[in-house]
């Protein structure tokens, strides 16, 4: 694999806020990633870093080769879809279709057309007449339209209705498959995009939690439920992110090494399932933040 | 696909061996491309890939370069037989484990089983 973009212990701060501390990671060429975390984890300033618009505190940012900062090189192979992206005044759709067409030089014509009608979205519309969703949609068409050899989109479906959020991830997959590309696509709805990701970037708090193959970590937590003894015998020696009990009965999700642990949960009489990724990203930010054993949590009746 | 059934690429490579279990992929006709699984899917087209690879490393599909992947012949008697194999852990162990919970002996297992197999 090519390494596209690389972050070496880069750190950045702002007047005493790390918004980033000591991050590494490298977005490999032609996957997806996700990119999770809570509001205030360092995803947008991740993205900053990686397009040039800020320069760490310290360490390395490199993309293509070379540093992004002011590097037209660099830069004109990034399209990054900024959420509630601001555009001049008087600008219309087709005005900001056709700037966007001149600045990249991968631009497909015709997507765009076609992901203009997709969207429903008017060439000659003021852009600063459209819904809040709307807007969002004149971001996607241009971040797909680009075919940039690294796209970024920071939350870019604000205001986008589910029907609109699906065309979306539709029209993405499929000229992914035809034209892969780097993507990086930040977001909070995880459920609906875990599918389509290849790889997962979560941060939090500034640091780096999961850094790995989306599938294969469908793998590494199991949800075992069961007899409250049972489950706590499971997790003696095993990485527990959460318990939960009611009455007799409790719940876990559990960190485990592969398919041995998952037959160990059976053959203790309990119910096994890999736990969904959202599921996870959730307990795993829990569990950071906790800094501590997880304790058994009783459900309130 | 189903968050809660494991990889994705597992659940892939198992669709596709059910379509040629059960004959409605037969054995030489060509099988789903990985674009054509990915957006059918709407999966990540490298966990498409990864799912048809370990068909074709199991020996269930081979390559033709620049057409695509095949089934190969003998992949139904082969995939028969492992599920075969696996269906004492898959399906008869949850069932005497239920059984043995609410007190069900073999005995009455069995003559459950002989008046299902009557009634089809």
């Amino acid at each position: 694999m090519t390494a596209v973009a690389t972050l070496q212990d880069v750190t950045m701060r702002f007047r005493g806020h790390t918004a980033l501390d000591e991050v590494s990671t490298v977005l490999e060429q032609d996957t997806i990633t996700g990119l999770l975390g809570r509001n205030g984890a360092g995803k947008t300033t991740l993205l900053q870093l990686l397009t040039g618009h800020r320069v760490p505190t310290s360490g390395r940012v490199e993309v293509f080769g070379r540093s992004p900062f002011e590097d037209d090189g660099v830069l004109s192979r990034i399209c990054f879809v900024k959420e509630g992206q601001r555009y001049p005044d008087a600008f219309r759709v087709g005005d900001a279709v056709s700037a966007a067409s001149w600045l990249f030089p991968n631009w497909d014509a015709d997507l765009a057309d076609r992901l203009l009608t997709d969207f429903e979205l008017p060439r000659k519309r003021a852009i600063s007449k459209l819904s809040r969703g709307m807007n969002s949609a004149v971001g996607i068409v241009i971040g797909l339209a680009s075919r940039a050899p690294l796209t970024l989109f920071d939350e870019p479906y604000l205001g986008l209705d589910a029907v609109a959020r699906q065309l979306f991830y539709d029209r993405l997959l499929a000229d992914y498959a035809e034209h892969p590309r780097t993507v990086v696509l930040s977001t909070h709805l995880i459920e609906e995009i875990s599918d389509l990701l290849e790889r997962v970037l979560l941060v939090d708090r500034g640091r780096v939690v999961l850094d790995e193959d989306a599938d294969a970590l469908r793998a590494t937590a199991l949800t075992v439920a069961g007899p409250r003894a049972a489950v706590e015998e499971f997790g003696r020696n095993r990485e527990v992110l959460s318990t939960e009990a009611l009455g007799g009965h409790a719940r876990a999700v559990v960190r485990v090494a592969g398919p041995v642990d998952e037959a160990a949960a059976t053959a203790a009489g309990l119910s096994a399932e890999p736990t969904p990724l959202q599921r996870l990203v959730v307990e795993l930010a829990r569990a950071t933040r906790a800094a501590g054993p997880a304790v058994l949590e009783e459900v309130p009746r | 696909m189903n968050e809660a059934a494991g990889p994705i690429f597992r659940q892939v490579a198992d669709l596709i061996e059910t379509a040629i279990v059960d004959g409605s992929l037969p054995e030489e006709s060509q099988a789903p491309s990985t674009n054509e699984l990915a957006a059918f899917h709407r999966i990540n087209p490298a966990t498409a890939a990864k799912g048809l690879n370990q068909l074709v490393a199991d020996g269930v599909l081979y390559k033709r370069r620049g057409v695509g992947m095949f089934v190969a012949t003998g992949a139904r008697e082969q995939l028969l037989r492992r599920r075969r194999s696996e269906f004492a852990d898959q399906y008869v162990r949850p069932l005497m484990t239920e059984a043995h919970k609410l007190g069900i002996s073999s005995a009455e297992l069995a003559t459950m089983i002989d008046r299902w197999a009557d009634a089809r």
